[in-house]
């Protein structure tokens, strides 16, 4: 090896090493502050003490956040799922005159409609409707805002699934419902928890919304709570910020092992979560 | 079951019609052939019997019953679609099965006639696998297995043929024909291939745009195409079809009295029992099959062009003064490109179309 080539090598590794670190270090801090007792920004070995967790347990709205986190969550999930499946397979199958302008047009308003942009008439529309500060309210609005590209994505499954399949199990007796429960949902389960997965994950993490439309602090999720950390000079607690965080942070990165393991993880439609 | 259709026309929604009037009785038991070009309306045809596709007018019935607004599911017919369209979510097993879940069959009898079935088609060791783990012919077999498991009237076969590789097409079509002939039931099957349909079927329908352009066993269709379409479809090798006129007749030899057929300065003979509907001056197509041409003192003058082996014969083509001529000539007889060849028409194989309609023209 010629010495400009070690050189290049060197200066190779050093800059991945830079990256790596860049992006480790605010990852390690999230892993060690919560169990050291008076977390400062910079990582540090930790103490090994679990009295964060116990001074979180003590913040009453703390762990029910979580709980609430976890409702929307499955609640936005399931709706979203059950409405996209079925819109998906009748965009796919039936003809509707300028359906993929349509598609589009809601994917495009999509990303408006649980933006900061529209959130001044969102407020009022669920003022209107009576359904300020109630989990309908919220899981309805974050649901709207999530069905568009989980039906542009659950269609893309579907399209690419042969007829003949559904034409198979009609000729055989099958009703509309059977055919998409035998054959059309089974079909598509990779799609459907790519839905899944992505629908809590954006639950899971939105702050507007549920910052926005409830009034009682006892019902927010945890993205919200995660807000609330102050010490009583105004200054934010590092200590329950980071316990909480590692908390809040658990549940998602479960949900990404146990998804990535039994399907495989890809991203469909240039969507991420 | 008996299948008829009476003047069922299908339009499409983009104005395409697949089916333009047409009428056809289907008998009880028979192995029935849809033959045609791509494009020809075989396969709507299919499955407007199946019911995947509604008749825009007409009526069809299977046995006694009218069965032209009734759903697909409630026919009491069986479909096994090209690509065979088994589940590859579900095991071999629960897809012969699935027919008997649809009918609410209980789980221990589902399996146990799964079982029977797939036994039957030589299936056996392979009922836990999925449809991916199989090879094209147990799969082709998996959707006959589930085809029988709903014991339907009809059976409709879309192209069961075509998505197996030459060799195994053969042993299918021996197999098909078998278990056709065994189960009784009557079967239509739509294919492209006209040596697939002369060899499984009992009758033929050969379709062009939506109509029959002739009915028949596979004989007749061989033997009097009755127009120069199916004259040309019909065949492995293509039919001879060369356009001639009628002339008054030489009277140098006993076969033409009366008139003659004039192609390209040849002059043939016209077929006895046809010989009072032609009058001189008429223009004609004359078909011929490679097959019925032989090498003789006179006739069509040619030279040999190419000469193609087909194992057992060679196809030959000759250059004439008219339009090229192809005839085959036996296994070890091939003759040099180059040489000079003279052919005439085996006696009584001679067919005359009418040049302006291009139908056959019959014994009055």
């Amino acid at each position: 090896m010629s010495p400009v080539q070690v050189v290049r090598r060197i200066g190779f590794y050093v800059f991945v090493a830079l990256v790596t670190a860049f992006f480790a270090l605010p990852m390690l801090w999230l892993v060690t502050a919560p169990f050291t007792r008076n977390p400062t920004l910079s990582v540090s070995w930790p103490d090994f003490t679990l009295g964060n967790f116990k001074h979180l347990t003590d913040d009453p709205n703390a762990l029910p956040s979580l709980y609430n986190s976890a409702v929307l969550s499955l609640w936005t999930m399931l709706i979203t799922v059950a409405a996209a499946a079925l819109a998906a397979y009748a965009l796919s199958r039936v003809r509707v005159p300028g359906r993929d302008g349509i598609l589009y047009l809601l994917l495009l308003l999509s990303s408006v409609i649980t933006g900061t942009s529209a959130m001044v008439p969102i407020f009022q529309l669920m003022f209107k409707l009576h359904l300020l500060d109630k989990d309908i309210g919220v899981i309805l609005v974050m649901t709207g805002g999530l069905l568009p590209a989980a039906i542009f994505i659950l269609k893309d499954f579907m399209d690419t699934m042969p007829k003949s399949y559904e034409e198979s199990a009609r000729v055989f007796g099958a009703n509309s419902f059977q055919v998409l429960g035998h054959v059309v949902l089974p079909n598509v389960r990779p799609g459907l928890a790519t839905i899944a997965v992505w629908a809590m994950v954006n639950v899971w993490g939105n702050f507007l919304m549920p910052f926005l439309l409830y009034r009682t602090p006892e019902k927010q999720p945890a993205a919200v709570t995660l807000n609330n950390f102050y010490t009583e000079g105004g200054q934010p607690n590092l200590a329950l910020i980071s316990t909480f965080s590692l908390l809040y942070s658990i549940p998602v990165v479960i949900m990404f092992l146990f998804v990535s393991r039994r399907y495989g993880f890809r991203f469909h439609g240039g969507i991420k979560a | 079951m008996k299948v008829s259709l009476e003047e069922v026309t299908k339009v499409f929604d983009g104005g395409v019609t697949a089916l333009d009037a047409l009428s056809l009785e289907i008998q009880d038991g028979e192995f029935f052939a849809l033959l045609g070009p791509s494009g020809c309306g075989k396969t709507t045809l299919l499955r407007t019997i199946a019911g995947l596709e509604t008749a825009s007018s007409g009526s069809l019935r299977i046995g006694d019953r009218d069965v032209t607004r009734v759903p697909p599911g409630a026919r009491d017919v069986a479909m096994v679609f090209q690509d065979y369209a088994l589940f590859p979510h579900m095991t071999v097993a629960d897809n012969i099965a699935y027919p008997l879940r649809i009918k609410k069959v209980g789980r221990a009898e589902r399996r146990a006639k799964a079982a029977a079935t797939g036994e039957g088609l030589s299936l056996g060791g392979l009922m836990e696998r999925r449809p991916a783990q199989l090879s094209g012919g147990q799969q082709q077999r998996v959707a006959l297995a589930r085809a029988m498991a709903a014991q339907p009237t009809v059976f409709l076969l879309d192209e069961p043929l075509s998505n197996l590789d030459a060799r195994l097409r053969l042993e299918a079509r021996t197999f098909l024909k078998k278990l056709q002939h065994d189960l009784g039931v009557t079967t239509v099957f739509v294919t492209h291939d006209q040596a697939e349909a002369l060899a499984l079927a009992d009758r033929i329908a050969v379709m062009e745009s939506g109509r029959i352009r002739q009915l028949g066993t596979p004989r007749e269709v061989f033997q009097r195409p009755a127009n120069v379409f199916v004259a040309g479809f019909i065949g492995s090798t293509p039919m001879n079809l060369l356009a001639g006129e009628c002339v008054p007749g030489d009277g140098e030899t006993a076969t033409s009295w009366g008139h003659q057929i004039d192609v390209a300065g040849v002059r043939l003979p016209v077929p006895e029992d046809i010989v009072t509907e032609l009058t001189p001056g008429d223009k004609v197509i004359v078909g011929i099959r490679p097959e019925y041409l032989t090498e003789s003192e006179d006739g069509i003058k040619g030279t040999v062009e190419i000469v193609e082996n087909l194992g057992t014969t060679s196809l030959v083509t000759l250059t004439t003064t008219g339009p090229s001529v192809q005839l085959t000539v036996p296994e070890g007889r091939e003759p040099e490109p180059g040489a000079t060849l003279h052919v005439t028409p085996a006696p009584g194989r001679l067919l005359v179309y009418r040049a302006d309609d291009g139908e056959l023209i019959d014994a009055p």
